[in-house]
């Protein structure tokens, strides 16, 4: 009969339990950036899954014209190659300095990232203009008209990846390792690192596959 | 000569007077119209001394419930244009028969059913989805403002700088005149020469931008941002559907925007990816294009789904059926709605395999949409059910929709869609469940959160003449398609020479009118309530005794939304503290953390209005000097760090104290 009441009692009791409803205190919720730029470089990565997917289709329409296994110089793209991927190195000693707070180094870091950057365009402007100039431009085929699609699009995202680092720079600057400035060299960060990401599929689908016969 | 002939080139590019349709009365008299009332609500703006208050507290704002608003008239707005359009070509295809050629010339006629399609999937469906996806969702999860609330009004802006280009191609220039999804090689530039297309392809490219955003802005706030104890399944059932929306949204744009860049290459750089020659290939297009395109009526559709059952469990006054069935089944048409596009095209030849395996694929999908409508029967039985009008409005969705959806799976076997492929019965089948599904459904939604966003009810004989004229009006003006499709009708013509066939049309074209009666009643609802605001007014701040968190706030709610972050302890998180007797605080307040408004979001847009319609009539000079403005304006922005203020203790003490009082004399 006691024990009866005393589960009895503690039933109820739990029922009684107010429950809070509210949160009394002041309640951030979490920053959200990082996750929502990890979603944008997602959408930006199907823009890319398009433009490969495009290359697939018309990866050997010559229409007559010039193919790749001819006019690509491997010798030229391993150059521009390393030079992105080091710079993805690069890019991770900014990292490492500004972990360690020190607003000089990742500045030093950030800018060889951005020169090694700008050598890669300038070696893929060359590439295509001497493309252009041999007679494979992007209206010769469909073939031309998907690689400069697909390279140029990558290029394009390098070129404003510089923008913002030069634009990062400046802020850094003025500001210091704020923590509003971290996240942006964080952000960029993975976006520059994407970029290498696609690169390596674009070696290695392009160019590569593309001087097999 | 010579060099002054370039520089009027290079400065307006092909614009010249020939542009403007000085020799079309239907569009002249629309241009004086506009413009007599474009002039008279600027002239009242700045009579009654409105542009501060419309650019402090309006266009710069970062409120993620004033951006839901301003989504929302965008869509009705544009809601007008384009039933104008519609009616027009009811009654075209009324009047062209034999002889009578009708009052529109086929080119004008094409411009309009393009322009229809478009309008109201991207310029009303989309911005009302968008709208009430903004407005809800922070409310709903228990949350102060989106993830980034720059962003937000960013994303407002450039749908609406896409509407304006969009509008533009009224009075400068064509609209395209090669359907809303603008197949090449109609739509290169050998067919097209014109400035239609690229017309669509930058008002589409501009709006993909804040679409995309958007997305990806909601979707870390319900990631995010939950108030705390709402795990994922205690997510009320509209946040569910906006969740798997947003992903969606994230998922499918992209591709829009990449196969939009690549037709305007084709356009504007001679390239050939779609092209007839040089090895381009047009199947391409058509099959990227609905890659996005159709998990584009999934984005439309799903957030509906989660309003009619937010609906169906307040007015039924019971949980809803089935939540967790109603999740999974949202969660696997969000997956298939990406296995079945090449369900718009069976007669392109992919071969009888890849055919089967579409339209079993397709068929599939009806299973989980059928198990949502059995969700809301079992919800609505033995519930005490009141019909007010958003009721009305789902119970005429479940019926018109259940129609649609049959209809669609008839169309998902590829031989009989090589019969109706193309046909009036597709246009009355994809009418059937965007009109018997979206709209109906927004025009619930909008009837049940009205007094959440004003403070005041929707007057309810409006509202159900409103919905009776939509009902009857969608049956007259749609069964009749379906009967001129089985009899071989095709769509997208101007003319007819069978007599046979116009008493068919003329009852479509007196369904056309039904419904613009039903427009013109919600328009005149609106007005009235606002007349009868005082005796329509919500005090209580939940008129409906609802469930979920939204209602657990004032009407409207304050800028803040919540004094107090809530917490969660169940599903129905408002109508289990209603049930424990919760008790508001009226004293012990904080200062409250808050983002601030920027005039970044609508200046950023405007200057991309610009960069577009320098695009479209190839002022190169201008399209130039107006991108690397905006790239520097976007720059600029960035080097604002002073985002963010707190409303102080006081503010927030004063604004409850005064609900305290109202709720007093409730």
């Amino acid at each position: 009969m006691s024990d009866n009441t005393m589960t009895a009692a503690v039933n109820d009791s739990d029922q009684k339990a107010p429950l809070e409803f509210l949160v009394k205190g002041e309640h951030h919720p979490q920053n959200g950036t990082l996750l929502g730029f990890w979603l944008y470089l997602m959408s930006d990565c199907l823009i890319f899954a398009c433009l490969f997917a495009t290359y697939g289709v018309l990866g050997r329409s010559y229409a007559g014209g010039p193919t790749g296994m001819e006019l690509f110089d491997l010798n030229l793209i391993a150059i521009n190659t390393s030079l992105l991927l080091v710079s993805s190195i690069t890019y991770g000693f900014a990292m490492l300095q500004m972990q360690a707070n020190r607003v000089k180094g990742t500045m030093f870091w950030l800018a060889v990232t951005g020169l090694l950057g700008a050598g890669f365009l300038g070696l893929e402007l060359y590439e295509f203009h001497h493309l252009i100039h041999v007679g494979a431009g992007p209206q010769t085929s469909g073939f031309w008209t998907a690689f400069f699609a697909l390279v140029g699009t990558h290029g394009l995202h390098v070129f404003f990846g510089i923008v913002w680092l030069v634009t990062l720079l400046f802020q850094l600057k003025k500001h210091g390792l704020i923590p509003e400035n971290k996240r942006r060299v964080f952000c960029l960060s993975m976006f520059w690192h994407f970029l290498d990401v696609v690169w390596v599929g674009v070696f290695t689908y392009v160019y590569l596959m593309g001087v097999l016969p | 000569m010579f060099e002054s002939l370039d520089l009027t080139k290079l400065i307006f590019g092909r614009l010249t007077w020939d542009a403007i349709p000085f020799h079309d009365p239907i569009i002249l008299a629309t241009f004086a119209v506009v413009a007599v009332g474009g002039v008279a609500m600027l002239a009242a703006i700045t009579r009654y001394k409105l542009w501060g208050y419309l650019w402090n507290e309006w266009f710069t704002t970062i409120d993620h419930k004033k951006i839901g608003i301003m989504y929302i008239i965008l869509g009705l707005v544009m809601l007008l244009r384009g039933f104008a359009d519609a009616i027009m070509m009811r009654l075209q295809q009324a009047l062209a028969f034999g002889d009578s050629a009708g009052y529109l010339p086929p080119d004008h006629y094409d411009q309009i059913f393009t322009a229809h399609g478009v309008i109201m999937i991207f310029f009303v469906a989309m911005p009302l989805v968008t709208g009430i996806m903004n407005y809800l969702i922070p409310l709903q999860i228990g949350t102060r403002d989106v993830a980034f609330p720059f962003l937000n009004n960013f994303s407002f802006w450039m749908t609406t700088a896409g509407a304006v280009l969009m509008m533009m191609s009224l009075f400068i220039g064509e609209f395209a005149k090669t359907g809303w999804l603008a197949y090449p090689p109609l739509s290169g530039i050998l067919q097209s020469p014109g400035v239609g297309v690229d017309y669509y392809i930058w008002s589409l490219q501009i709006a993909g931008v804040g679409t995309l955003l958007s997305g990806v802005n909601l979707l870390v706030t319900i990631v995010k941002m939950r108030a705390p104890g709402m795990s994922l399944m205690k997510m009320p059932v509209f946040t569910w559907t906006s969740l798997c929306t947003n992903v969606l949204i994230v998922a499918a744009f992209p591709v829009l925007t990449a196969v939009l860049a690549m037709l305007s290459m084709d356009r504007y750089l001679d390239t050939a990816f779609f092209t007839n020659d040089l090895g381009g290939n047009a199947m391409m297009y058509v099959n990227l294009i609905w890659i996005w395109g159709h998990p584009e009526v999934y984005i439309l559709i799903l957030p509906v789904f989660g309003i009619f059952s937010e609906i169906v469990a307040t007015y039924s006054r019971k949980p809803l059926f089935g939540y967790t069935s109603m999740v999974y089944a949202t969660v696997v048409i969000t997956v298939l709605s990406y296995l079945v596009w090449l369900h718009h095209f069976f007669t392109m030849g992919s071969g009888a395999s890849v055919n089967s395996f579409f339209g079993i694929t397709t068929m599939i999908i009806s299973i989980p949409t059928g198990a949502k409508i059995f969700n809301w029967l079992f919800t609505m039985f033995r519930g005490r059910i009141k019909f007010d009008v958003p009721m009305l409005w789902t119970v005429g969705f479940m019926v018109t929709f259940v129609i649609g959806g049959m209809t669609g799976v008839l169309l998902a076997v590829p031989p009989v869609d090589f019969v109706l492929h193309n046909s009036l019965f597709l246009i009355a089948h994809f009418h059937n469940v965007i009109i018997g599904g979206v709209l109906f459904g927004l025009f619930a939604g909008i009837t049940y959160w009205f007094p959440k966003a004003t403070g005041f009810k929707l007057d309810e004989f409006w509202g159900k003449i409103s919905f009776w004229f939509w009902l009857i009006g969608f049956y007259f003006a749609f069964m009749p398609l379906y009967v001129l499709g089985l009899m071989g009708v095709t769509r997208r013509v101007s003319h007819f020479e069978d007599q046979s066939l116009q008493i068919w049309f003329q009852i479509a074209a007196f369904g056309a009118v039904l419904i613009a009666v039903g427009i013109a009643a919600f328009l005149i609802q609106l007005v009235v309530s606002f007349k009868r605001r005082e005796a329509l007014k919500d005090e209580t701040g939940d008129p409906w005794d609802g469930r979920t968190l939204e209602w657990s706030t004032s009407s409207p709610p304050p800028p803040y939304n919540f004094a107090f972050t809530p917490r969660v302890h169940d599903l129905d998180a408002w109508w289990q503290m209603k049930q424990h007797g919760f008790q508001r605080p009226e004293s012990g307040f904080i200062p409250i953390h808050m983002p601030k408004g920027t005039w970044a979001g609508i200046v950023l847009s405007g200057i991309s209005v610009v960069v577009g319609f320098a695009l479209i009539w190839h002022m190169w000079l201008l399209a130039g000097v107006s991108f690397v403005a905006l790239i520097g304006t976007a720059i600029y922005h960035t080097f604002n760090y002073d985002r963010d203020y707190y409303i102080p203790a006081e503010e927030v003490e004063r604004i409850e104290a005064e609900r305290t009082r109202v709720l007093a004399n409730v």
